[in-house]
């Protein structure tokens, strides 16, 4: 008896348990259809983005009547976002670096974008460039980003013309490579000493065939810039990281620093009278190229509603207020064109930092690009360090090609 | 004895209580997961649920199987966090899952083909108001398109495009009003947002497509997928891409291959590439003695430093022992996450705290030497606090009077040590070593977190020298050629083997030792 009726309370307790959890259950799937009635919008962003677009999205969300829901991911957001797309749990609209197109388009996680002629014609147009990939625009870009040569105008008040200039002045520079190398930083150097990482197809997209790492103009590049390193002129370091670059530099230790936007608000914080020039070349090379960054807005190819997305993107994005908006959370230039001349009369830096990426060249986006970083950085680690230039970028130029195949 | 069980259950209220609400629990969370599982059509997955739920339910209902009641948390658990994982691993080390191989063939037919999708040369884009004959939420649906230039309004579906005469266009050129038609607003095109990008309204060039919820364009899919003969055409060049269902891509006669690709078995192809890739197979060796020598080291180095601090602390001649060892645990308090980084930050040539503090000029991770000193060191100061608290939890549990017996025997006291106390002390430490051996033989982070694996030798940028097999392995299934998870995963079978092997070999060594002190 008694234990039947155990049985029956456990039972009981374990229905209403049910009931209730069931119920519980039910509401979701009741505001998911309602949801789905008035239309639901999932961007994901990083956290400072997130913050930011919040009432921009609330805005489009009112004006046409939809949820729009901002989610901060704050960190590895491109694994994260290939993988929920893959699981079906991913965002209606990403944002993010454009390097990233080379992989998100194999892995079929973004949908190209369809922009009309003004449009186009409204951005700048490196970074619609960027954005480009196999002839397909793949999202739409807000804001670029470049190095520059900061540089403490108390402890040097003239901008360089040309490294050797840098050389001669006998001040500390902060150009980060740390015991694995750089290849991001460095690339402003390395293009001047005449080398290249990836050759561009007729159609001007960069080819993975033609590799420059290993070729002799990079063996060149590298003797160029082992006279710069330890054994030479020491103005290159493998005691400046990543992680203390900045810091060094705000702490007066280095008078000039390679960096982007993204050091400025530390700069000013800490009270450094600095200004902002080209990363200067080798006397007589080529021009010093850094490489250009720009993020960007994509469309998610497995959301859930695509149009309305697509929506967002091409025809909302482009609005010169979002784009202020965003500059506001983080001071990189905007890569609308309205947007920029709207916020450059505030901020000087801008400019400079658009004509410090002048010669700048896209970030590649192919997904051949994942295999250069890291051989190529330590490659330059180990040249800096006084190893053997062309022993050293030929072993490099094997190990990349070897996983490009 | 045995009949009573079930008589004394229901004395105890609490006892009865605990049991309803987990029960309670259990079946609740069962249809929390029963819901995605049916949204889901895993059919397979649900009747595990049920099964598994139906046979809890009984089991703990039920006064019979007692020895069952007992295993069963522990066998769900196991199965749930240590087999299941293993399995799955090991199954994806047969695929070729990874970076453009994560889907199937049919998503990335799909993604071809939608990324092939360009504007017509020379076509114009139009104004789109999307609409539906009837009901907004099941009429079918339409496109209605205004020309910019004339302002004339085409009304688009899949049979293709014609002009309608009754619509009112506002001055965007949207339609506001339109004979025959339900407009849609925003919140009820979403709703059928799928249909809306699939809808492409043929036209002589291509086809009409959406582009967003106000803007259409005349595109052409550049590339289209044909059954006939497995393959992916281009439609102005004419090129074909074959379906190759070992390699799960799509490959040109050229050997071109596209950059979609779909999961497909590769059988032991993963392992085989382990043991033939020459970038794996050349350093290996000097990796595994390393990484040894590395576990070895930081097990040794911290057991040896935590057991000298103990036994030193345990002596009752000491005064303020109980802030010496709050002191000495200290390093364990502290992440070691962080700890890695300060100390990665210390060892730096230029700015380092020891170079400046020892004056000197030490390139710490420039040199094989030391930086794999360096590695230890830090290991050693992250470690010792751990093996200093569990020895000296082993110490007090040895009766002092054993120490005395020995001393009075005649015993030195490092005899006494060495013959009576560590003996002891090793029966309760050894299965701690062990499991100590087998985190720091893949102590990924105290490598990845300081030097990377620097330095790395001028001619191989891919092996450094504290590299241990798994940042090494890391490096290549990761680093390269973006993520190769069944690369990865059969790697990790490897060195899955070795540690087993070593930890069972040392366990056989423990069971030795206890049958000795027994």
């Amino acid at each position: 008896m008694r234990i039947r009726a155990v049985g029956i309370t456990a039972a009981l307790i374990a229905a209403i348990a049910v009931a209730g959890c069931g119920s519980d259950d039910k509401s979701p799937t009741v505001t998911e259809s309602a949801a789905q009635a008035q239309g639901e919008l999932v961007i994901w962003a990083d956290d400072k983005r997130a913050a930011a677009l919040k009432p921009f999205a609330d805005k489009f969300g009112s004006e046409n009547g939809v949820t729009v829901k901002v989610q901060a991911i704050s960190k590895d957001q491109q694994t994260t976002f290939v993988t929920a797309s893959q699981q079906g749990s991913g965002p209606d609209v990403m944002v993010g670096a454009h390097d990233w197109i080379g992989n998100l388009v194999q892995n079929g996680a973004v949908d190209p974008v369809q922009l009309s002629a003004e449009q186009t014609s409204g951005l700048n147009p490196n970074a619609l460039k960027a954005v480009t990939f196999n002839g397909q625009t793949y999202g739409v870009p807000y804001a670029m980003e470049n190095v520059a040569l900061i540089r403490n105008t108390e402890l040097a008040p003239e901008a360089p013309a040309t490294i050797e200039a840098l050389v001669t002045a006998k001040k500390p520079l902060c150009l980060q490579i740390g015991q694995n190398g750089d290849a991001y930083h460095l690339y402003p150097l390395y293009s001047s000493a005449g080398g290249y990482l990836f050759g561009t197809t007729g159609s001007g997209d960069y080819d993975p065939k033609d590799l420059g790492v290993g070729k002799p103009s990079s063996v060149q590049a590298f003797q160029k810039i082992a006279k710069l390193g330890e054994k030479g002129d020491g103005l290159l370091k493998r005691s400046i990281t990543p992680e203390n670059s900045i810091a060094t530099f705000t702490s007066k230790k280095c008078a000039y620093l390679v960096s982007g936007p993204w050091a400025i608000t530390d700069v000013k914080k800490a009270g450094i009278k600095y200004d902002i020039s080209p990363v200067p070349g080798f006397q007589g090379g080529q021009p010093a190229r850094p490489f250009l960054g720009v993020q960007t807005f994509y469309v998610a190819s497995k959301g859930k509603n695509k149009a309305l997305a697509q929506e967002f993107v091409t025809n909302y994005v482009t609005t010169p207020e979002l784009a202020v908006a965003l500059y506001e959370a983080e001071p990189r230039p905007p890569a609308l064109t309205a947007a920029f001349d709207q916020v450059k009369g505030t901020d000087p830096d801008l400019e400079k930092f658009i004509a410090a990426g002048r010669d700048g060249v896209p970030l590649p986006a192919i997904p051949e690009m994942a295999a250069i970083w890291d051989p190529f950085g330590k490659a330059e680690a180990a040249v800096v360090g006084g190893a053997d230039p062309a022993k050293t970028i030929t072993a490099a130029g094997k190990t990349i090609s070897a996983q490009i195949k | 004895m045995r009949a009573r069980p079930a008589d004394e259950k229901p004395r105890s209220s609490a006892g009865l209580l605990a049991k309803t609400v987990l029960l309670g629990l259990t079946v609740a969370i069962a249809v929390w997961a029963a819901f995605p599982l049916i949204e889901n059509e895993a059919w397979t997955g649900l009747v595990i649920l049920l099964a598994t739920t139906g046979g809890l339910l009984y089991l703990y209902l039920t006064p019979r199987h007692i020895p069952l009641k007992y295993l069963a948390p522990g066998t769900i658990l196991l199965i749930l966090f240590q087999v299941f994982p293993v399995l799955y691993t090991a199954s994806t080390a047969f695929t070729n899952f990874g970076d453009g191989h994560r889907g199937s063939k049919q998503e990335a037919v799909v993604a071809i083909q939608t990324a092939s999708v360009t504007q017509v040369p020379g076509s114009r884009q139009y104004v789109l108001t999307v609409a539906t004959t009837g009901d907004p939420t099941t009429g079918s649906l339409v496109f209605l398109i205004t020309d910019p230039a004339t302002r004339q309004v085409f009304v688009g579906d899949a049979n293709g495009l014609r002009p309608i005469a009754d619509a009112t266009v506002g001055s965007t050129g949207r339609v506001t009003a339109a004979d025959g038609y339900t407009l849609l607003n925003a919140g009820q095109a979403s709703a059928r947002s799928a249909e809306i990008t699939a809808l492409a309204v043929p036209t002589p060039g291509g086809a009409i497509r959406s582009s967003g919820l106000s803007r259409a364009y005349e595109g052409r899919a550049g590339r289209v997928y044909e059954a006939s003969c497995d393959c992916v055409r281009d439609t102005t060049t004419g090129q074909t891409w074959t379906a190759d269902e070992d390699a799960g891509a799509f490959v040109a006669a050229d050997g071109d291959r596209l950059a979609q690709g779909w999961k497909v078995g590769v059988g032991f192809g993963n392992f085989t590439r382990v043991l033939t890739d020459p970038a794996i197979g050349g350093p290996f060796l000097r990796t595994l003695v390393w990484n040894f020598a590395f576990a070895i080291a930081s097990t040794g180095g911290t057991f040896a430093l935590g057991l000298l601090l103990a036994v030193a602390l345990n002596s009752p001649r000491v005064r303020g022992r109980v802030a010496y060892r709050i002191l000495l645990v200290l390093p364990y308090a502290m992440p070691s996450f962080a700890m890695l980084l300060v100390w990665r930050d210390m060892f730096n040539t230029d700015f380092g705290l020891i170079n400046n503090l020892f004056g000197t000029d030490v390139d710490w991770f420039g040199g094989a030497a030391s930086a794999r000193l360096a590695v230890i060191l830090v290991q050693l100061w992250l470690g010792y606090p751990y093996m200093f608290l569990v020895a000296t939890g082993a110490l007090t549990a040895i009766p002092r009077e054993l120490a005395e017996a020995s001393r009075i025997d005649g015993a030195s006291a490092w005899g006494g040590f060495r013959r009576i106390t560590l003996p002891l002390l090793m029966v309760a430490l050894t299965p701690l070593l062990i499991s100590s051996f087998a985190f720091n033989f893949n102590n990924f982070n105290a490598i990845y977190l300081t030097t990377e694996g620097a330095p790395f030798p001028a001619d191989n940028p891919a092996n450094g020298a504290t590299d241990l097999l798994i940042t090494y392995t890391y490096r290549i299934a990761f680093g390269g050629g973006g993520a190769q998870y069944g690369y990865a995963a059969a790697i990790s079978i490897f060195i899955f083997l070795i540690v087993a092997v070593v930890s069972a070999a040392s366990f056989r060594r423990t069971r030795h030792l206890e049958e000795v002190n027994a």
